[in-house]
């Protein structure tokens, strides 16, 4: 007997994806797209979903390809439900419900953000581990608890990556690969650390004061050749990172768990992986870290999260193939990590025969 | 003041590595003391952390008096050593909310208990807000009940600050429903009691509570709105309001016929995929 296989839809950003996944967590296939925009600009829904709907066919019929399957040997269509934006989110849910309805196979909505978790969990093997959870759209200190993934803190107003991504616009840095990217390699040539505003409520973070501050300072200070490019991005860096491992400690604390993983686009700095692992080992703890192919939003990601869900016997009627801008992650019932749950669709066998 | 010689004059006994601090039992002159020692943080750069870490000291110490001073318990300040990074102060016997919370998690709600307790809660909060002080980090683990006299005490005022901006008085509120909904929500709705204490004990609840209400709004999804009973007359204003509208909920029939050429090529795509 075959292993199980789904086909996810990844569309919620910049990026789309399509990905074929096992349920053992094997990857198949995993093609991208992403849409850049020019420095400075950042990119905008209409767009983006106009770019998601030229793109998506071809990377279905690649991702077919280089798993070296048809669609007859696909179980069940995942695709994000949400959070994400409203337009490049339709692209995915469309292109699901017709083929879905072409090849006569079920759907799985998923949660974009259990999906990370559950990609990062798959790929390094981490147990029950704190979760951060930093994206261009997200910043989450999640861990799991009573059937769902619960967020212990987040952020009150923009997302980690939003401020980096737009103090690169302010920088006007390449947004190819992506403008964290760039901000991270030019980081490693500052020298100077410069005093920025630190935001710590509780387990709680906010963005949006650091960046005013250092957008309405920058070109002043640039200006007067206080300090360079380079420099500002070490402290921006410096400072926000230091407030998300911060929050996932006291996470830690209050939680009394020993791992980290960290999930989302962020996740890929290694400036900030490695501030992570410091404070980890000094709790006897471990970080659990992935790159850019699982860090960064993908398809394979929706595709085995949506799996799991289907295992344990939980498929989305047509009807309710909607998509929604606001989901958050402890809104999804994480049936997959009970223990005592039944397993149906006849996920047993193939966990058993793998 | 009762005076334990159990734990000798100097000596540190570790009771707990927190996120940022050591906590010693010591004793201080004869009294049984908590010395609380703020370390330096490796994965932070220098500058950075020795500023958040006499920042916090400072504010702990200062905030903590304050918060006395405006008639809210917490431990006595013994002493402040600015060069150890350490407090010295006055040791509370009993457990903390959490604690009582998680048990009653366990083996059911003690409903005279737990009405004490949330009033207490939301009469302390009320009391630092009208004061201008803001306690920065409200989780249950922060509040003890000190035995015997089963009075609510607030410790960790590392992130405390003074202000009177609704705004910050809000988020206040708001890091407390968080921590709760995240820890004890077995225990059924906790922050609604607290915070019917807190209207009653605070002068200025109304404008805080706004101000929480436009954060719920733009934070959760407008079903968990419209059942927070506690929100009352300023939710019905806020329904109305013109960027709660334009945050409103948008499902698949949102946007569906804009890009119709893009549409029709997608499903010419489609047929050509297929054949």
């Amino acid at each position: 007997m075959k292993q199980m296989t789904a086909l996810g839809f990844e569309g919620s950003a910049n990026k789309i994806g399509v990905g074929v996944v096992t349920l053992d967590g094997t990857i198949l296939s995993n093609p991208r797209h992403t849409y850049i925009t020019p420095p400075g600009q950042g990119f905008l829904p209409r767009e983006t979903a106009q770019h998601h709907l030229q793109h998506v066919l071809p990377l279905v019929k690649s991702a077919l390809e280089t798993a070296k399957m048809t669609h007859d040997e696909i179980d069940c269509l995942c695709y994000t439900k949400g959070p994400g934006m409203g337009a490049p989110l339709q692209v995915a849910a469309v292109v699901v419900r017709i083929l879905s309805q072409l090849w006569k196979k079920p759907i799985v909505a998923v949660n974009h953000c259990v999906a990370h978790i559950e990609m990062g969990r798959v790929v390094t093997g981490a147990d029950d581990p704190v979760v951060l959870y930093v994206s261009g759209g997200n910043t989450q200190v999640i861990a799991y608890s009573e059937g769902r993934y619960r967020i212990f803190g987040e952020t009150i107003d923009i997302a980690v990556g939003n401020c980096l991504d737009r103090f690169a616009r302010v920088l006007t840095l390449s947004n190819d690969p992506s403008p964290g990217y760039n901000i991270e390699q030019l980081a490693k040539k500052g020298e100077q650390f410069i005093d920025l505003p630190y935001v710590v409520k509780g387990m709680d973070v906010s963005f949006s004061g650091i960046l005013s501050y250092i957008e309405a300072s920058a070109v002043e200070k640039l200006k007067n050749n206080e300090c360079t490019p380079a420099d500002l991005c070490y402290s921006l860096q410096e400072t926000v990172f230091a407030m998300l491992v911060e929050i996932t400690e006291r996470a830690m604390a209050h939680c009394d768990k020993k791992d980290v993983l960290i999930v989302g686009g962020v996740g890929c700095n290694e400036r900030l992986q490695e501030m992570m692992r410091i404070m980890c080992s000094e709790r006897g703890g471990k970080l659990f870290a992935t790159d850019d192919r699982y860090c960064i939003d993908n398809g394979a990601m929706i595709a085995y999260t949506g799996l799991l869900a289907y295992a344990h016997g939980t498929t989305t009627p047509l009807d309710e193939t909607t998509f929604t801008q606001r989901f958050r992650t402890d809104e999804v019932l994480a049936i997959w990590r009970d223990k005592n749950a039944p397993s149906v669709n006849g996920g047993d066998q193939d966990v058993i025969r793998e | 003041m009762e005076t334990k010689k159990d734990a000798q004059e100097g000596s540190l006994i570790l009771l707990k590595q927190g996120a940022e601090a050591r906590v010693f039992e010591s004793s201080f002159v004869g009294r049984k003391s908590i010395v609380k020692e703020r370390f330096s943080k490796k994965y932070r750069h220098p500058t950075l952390d020795s500023k958040i870490t006499v920042k916090r000291l400072n504010a702990e110490a200062r905030c903590m008096t304050k918060a006395r001073r405006l008639g809210v318990s917490t431990p006595a300040l013994y002493f402040v050593d600015s060069v150890l990074y350490t407090l010295t102060i006055e040791y509370v016997e009993g457990p903390s909310v959490k604690d009582v919370l998680l048990e009653f998690g366990l083996h059911g709600v003690v409903e005279e208990k737990m009405d004490d307790i949330t009033r207490q809660i939301g009469n302390a909060i009320g009391k630092l807000h009208d004061g201008g002080l803001i306690h920065g980090d409200l989780t249950t683990s922060n509040m003890l009940i000190q035995n015997g006299t089963n009075k609510l005490v607030l410790i960790d005022f590392g992130l405390s600050f003074t202000s009177t901006l609704p705004e910050d008085k809000a988020v206040d509120l708001y890091v407390l429903e968080r921590a709760l909904l995240s820890m004890h929500s077995s225990c059924g709705n906790v922050m609604d009691k607290i915070l019917a204490a807190y209207r009653k004990s605070s002068k200025q609840w109304s404008s805080t509570l706004n101000k929480l209400a436009q954060g719920t709004i733009y934070a959760t999804c407008d079903k968990e709105v419209e059942s927070a009973p506690w929100l009352g007359d300023c939710y019905t204003s806020l329904a109305h309001h013109p960027l709660h509208l334009a945050a409103g909920k948008v499902t698949s029939t949102h946007d569906i016929r804009s890009p119709v050429i893009a549409w029709v090529r997608l499903i010419l795509n489609f047929v050509y995929v297929i054949l």
